[in-house]
């Protein structure tokens, strides 16, 4: 998609007529659905378990396993889920508190970048597929991958239905949930292994250093609206679909722009508009019980005399 | 300063049996030779100093740790992990204030999170979490996010979420640590009525036995790698305690029945796993 974008008209039928006549874009559109909503749903438990920077680590494991999958011939995504399943399983076999083990998890994850690198200073289309891991690249998805990313959201959700509650209740009160004989390691491995999964997929839309974008920010959007985490995996599914189908309109349309850019500029702009509203909402109450207007004056003003 | 409403339970059945029980990490013996026994209704603490052992007799009866020593039944079997019939809130200080869930949700897992697969219907679920919230009074707690409520408010809702499967005992590690006096009173008072109401088995770890001593049936002490057990009037006593310590201790009492204990505890003890 270098050069310009699709003619834009002011009738957003026809755009979007216009848009679906591209195979490619239908590719993107789909590929993109299924993934976000992986990572809205996987990105919940990323935020209740506080694994962000887990999942942040997973992506740059992947990236030196896609680089060595380009080394060897292979479909990048094969090397992405080999290393970030093998990654995961390590950070799950660490024990409960590996998703806060920052200094060993980052320790191994800046290896693995240089490792990655290697990897691809060895193969010799050096930029474009270095630009393609770390970024994403989901207007140059194939129908195969496509149905390849079908496929492993199926597990991944098949999982998460199976094990929804537990998960959930061991990510809230591990040790109560422990003495209520859930399986603790089974199931910590069973949740790095779905974010693996989801890492992967994600990776091809946006890169292992914009995962953040898919895999947490809509979800920390949801846990700020809402309290009930069904209706938080729901909205955090919204925020990343939403997202992603903005995010690929408008770099069809803009033309020069990469689609990660939009994605990430989209997940950003929602999380400050939500993040300013609440505070702003908190500021107004506050103001309203402390006598309104009055209160506001007062503190105002009383600050004005202590300056003079 | 005794209990006024301590009955005599030598006929009701026994909850748990210690038989010269022994708990070892490693080497390191933590406690030997405990022989105790706990009634159906009691109120029981557990008293000492700091990584004397308290967290890991939890530990026997949750089935979460074996004895190196002796036996332990609890409901006349070995413990084991996911026993239905126990409640448990662990040690525990806070939440992380960023833990957007309602308060409700939690005690909701407390009767749900344990089975696998998707559930259809809410209602028993729902109700019950209603129930657990009523008996330790936090209905109104219910929709509040668990990262925003406070110490107490935080320890009546584990109790909620360690009730709401109906237990038939209760396990409580140090949930009046972090409280004030007032709050630690409430609470002792709520979790008091619920072992006389529903006649549910209760042993709590204290670290300071005075905002419960009106209303215990029985204290466990351990200290130094030793267990003594009986009424608050037969072990917490100098005597009782400098056998129990080996070293010289003196109950002191003030004018309000209040105890302290002098020269048992050793403030530079390090904290055991």
């Amino acid at each position: 998609m270098s050069g310009s974008g699709l003619p834009w008209s002011w009738n957003i039928v026809t755009d979007i007529r216009l848009m679906w006549s591209f195979a490619f874009i239908q590719n993107a559109y789909e590929a993109g659905t299924i993934i976000a909503i992986v990572a809205g749903i996987v990105g919940y438990f990323v935020v209740l378990r506080r694994s962000a920077f887990a999942t942040h680590a997973l992506g740059h494991v992947g990236f030196s396993g896609a680089a060595g999958a380009v080394v060897f011939g292979v479909n990048p995504v094969y090397g992405l889920l080999l290393f970030t399943m093998g990654g995961g399983t390590g950070m799950a076999l660490l024990g409960r508190r590996a998703a806060t083990r920052d200094i060993e998890i980052g320790t191994v994850l800046a290896f693995m970048l240089g490792l990655g690198l290697l990897f691809l200073s060895l193969y010799h289309g050096f930029a474009t597929e270095a630009y393609a891991i770390l970024f994403g690249e989901i207007l140059g998805i194939s129908p195969a991958q496509v149905a390849f990313t079908f496929e492993a959201s199926l597990v991944v959700l098949a999982v998460l239905v199976v094990i929804y509650r537990p998960l959930l209740f061991s990510s809230l009160d591990e040790d109560v949930a422990e003495a209520r004989g859930l399986p603790m390691l089974a199931l910590g491995l069973a949740f790095m292994l779905m974010l693996a999964i989801a890492i992967s997929i994600a990776v091809q839309v946006i890169g292992v250093l914009l995962i953040f974008a898919l895999m947490v920010t809509p979800a920390a959007v949801a846990v700020r609206l809402t309290r009930r985490p069904l209706t938080a995996v729901i909205v955090s599914v919204l925020v990343a679909v939403v997202c992603t189908w903005l995010g690929i309109f408008v770099a069809v349309f803009q033309g020069q722009f990469p689609v990660s850019f939009f994605i990430v500029t989209f997940a950003f702009g929602i999380y400050v508009i939500v993040r300013g509203a609440l505070a702003l909402g908190q500021a107004v109450t506050n103001v309203r019980r402390r006598g309104g207007a009055r209160y506001l004056g007062r503190t105002l003003f009383s600050g004005l005399i202590r300056r003079g | 300063m005794a209990s006024l409403d301590r009955v005599d339970r030598s006929a009701d059945p026994s909850i748990i049996r210690a038989d010269h029980l022994e708990v070892a990490y490693k080497d390191k013996v933590v406690w030997h030779d405990a022989t105790f026994e706990v009634r159906r209704g009691e109120f029981v603490a557990l008293i000492g100093p700091n990584g004397a052992g308290k967290t890991t007799l939890f530990r026997l009866l949750l089935g979460l740790r074996r004895p190196t020593r002796g036996s332990l039944t609890v409901f006349g079997s070995t413990p084991r992990r996911g026993n239905r019939r126990i409640g448990y809130v662990p040690q525990r200080h806070t939440v992380d204030n960023d833990t957007h869930v309602a308060a409700e949700v939690l005690v909701r897992l407390g009767a749900s999170g344990y089975r696998w697969g998707p559930q259809f219907t809410f209602r028993h679920e729902k109700a019950a979490a209603r129930e657990a919230l009523e008996a330790v009074n936090a209905t109104e707690l219910g929709g509040t996010s668990l990262g925003s409520l406070s110490g107490g408010e935080l320890q009546r809702i584990f109790l909620a979420e360690a009730l709401v499967g109906n237990p038939e005992m209760l396990l409580l590690d140090e949930p009046l640590s972090n409280l004030d006096i007032r709050r630690a009173r409430e609470l002792v008072e709520v979790v008091h009525s619920l072992v006389r109401h529903r006649r549910v088995t209760t042993l709590l770890v204290a670290h300071d036995i005075n905002p419960l001593i009106e209303c215990l049936d029985k204290v466990i002490y351990i200290a130094n790698g030793h267990v003594a057990t009986g009424t608050p009037e037969e072990v917490l006593t100098s005597s009782s305690l400098t056998e129990l310590y080996g070293v010289p201790v003196e109950v002191l009492h003030d004018s309000r029945g209040n105890i302290v204990i002098v020269g048992g505890e050793d403030p530079h003890e390090p904290e055991r796993p």
